[in-house]
């Protein structure tokens, strides 16, 4: 089944520090830029709607025809962004937990610069895999 | 980050666990750890003001990681929103995380509306250095006023964080004071 995934680690500074299309789908070059253009349009909601609550998880924040974009902000404003067009919200919610997993250990790192990108391969393979994990085998798509 | 070849089990430090691990750490390890990065940013600074801002420097790159990871570890990914929820934060999970106890008190300033003050009758980190009296008013605490700074920055309420020492009657050594003046947005 296909659908359309894109998944997106914008840090503090409004850099985006790790990006990754996750989708099934055929990849189109102009979709890429459709995507990343969505989920930049979605920060400002996010800014506003990260002071009014303690969660991490934000559910949809916005949406785009038919395409959802999900948030989850971490304790040091770092906000993961997944464009979708799925509808299960467990799903994301473990995907987003065990990336921040991740995101965490990377971050310990003294050597790593908060706000650089994440130039790590092996973060880049263990997000792939967890995104084919949590996104896709839920049936309802 | 290099991805480490064969270790026991684990091939990168992304498949650890993100554990507690040992609660605690030799205290004179750190002390020796702590005494040796004074002593090499004394080398490099020619004043005192630089070595205050390269030991809060590195407060600050601890400070930012140690707010993501207690935020993951003991608050079970709840963030904070509220100045007064920060504060108490710093006060107690902070401290007891790396000091072992949680801070002496926290106070509102009365001068101004955007100050508060933690304080400590013996800062751990202060513990076992004696500032010359050249030095004036170098104090060794702008380590922690530095991780302060980290985890507030980080949370969005950007401040201003310093270390000073007051002077108590009755004790021997001066109590310490993290003074901490919030930005105009906050």
């Amino acid at each position: 089944m296909a659908s359309t995934a894109c998944f997106v680690i914008v840090s503090k500074n409004d850099i985006p520090i790790y990006e990754a299309e996750v989708g099934s789908a055929p990849k189109k070059e102009d979709l890429a830029y459709h995507h990343q253009f969505i989920l930049h349009a979605a920060l400002d909601v996010v800014q506003d709607l990260a002071w009014t609550t303690n969660a991490m998880f934000l559910r949809s924040v916005d949406r785009f025809n038919d395409l959802v974009v999900s948030v989850y902000v971490t304790a040091g404003h770092t906000r993961f962004m997944l464009l979708h067009d799925s509808r299960s919200e467990d799903g994301i919610k473990s995907f987003f937990q065990e990336v921040h997993e991740l995101y965490i250990k990377i971050f310990l790192n003294p050597l790593y610069l908060p706000g650089s990108r994440i130039a790590s391969s092996h973060f880049d393979t263990k997000v792939r895999a967890l995104a084919r994990k949590y996104l896709y085998i839920r049936g309802i798509y | 980050m290099i991805s480490v070849g064969k270790t026991k089990q684990y091939a990168n430090v992304l498949d650890k666990l993100l554990s507690r691990g040992r609660q605690e750490v030799s205290l004179s390890a750190f002390a020796f750890l702590f005494s040796e990065v004074v002593q090499y940013n004394q080398t490099q600074v020619d004043n005192i003001a630089d070595l205050e801002r390269r030991l809060e420097d590195a407060g600050y790159a601890v400070g930012a990681r140690v707010l993501e990871l207690l935020c993951h570890r003991e608050k079970g990914n709840r963030r904070e929103t509220q100045l007064l929820g920060i504060l108490s934060f710093i006060h107690s999970t902070v401290w007891k995380v790396l000091f072992g106890k949680v801070a002496d008190s926290l106070e509102k300033g009365t001068e101004h509306e955007d100050e508060y003050m933690i304080s400590e009758k013996e800062l751990l980190v202060n513990r076992f250095i004696s500032v010359p009296k050249d030095m004036g008013a170098f104090n060794c605490g702008a380590f922690v006023a530095g991780i302060v700074r980290g985890v507030l920055d980080n949370a969005g309420f950007p401040a201003v964080v310093t270390a000073h020492f007051v002077p108590i009657e009755g004790q021997q050594r001066p109590r310490t004071t993290i003074l901490i003046k919030f930005a105009e947005e906050v």
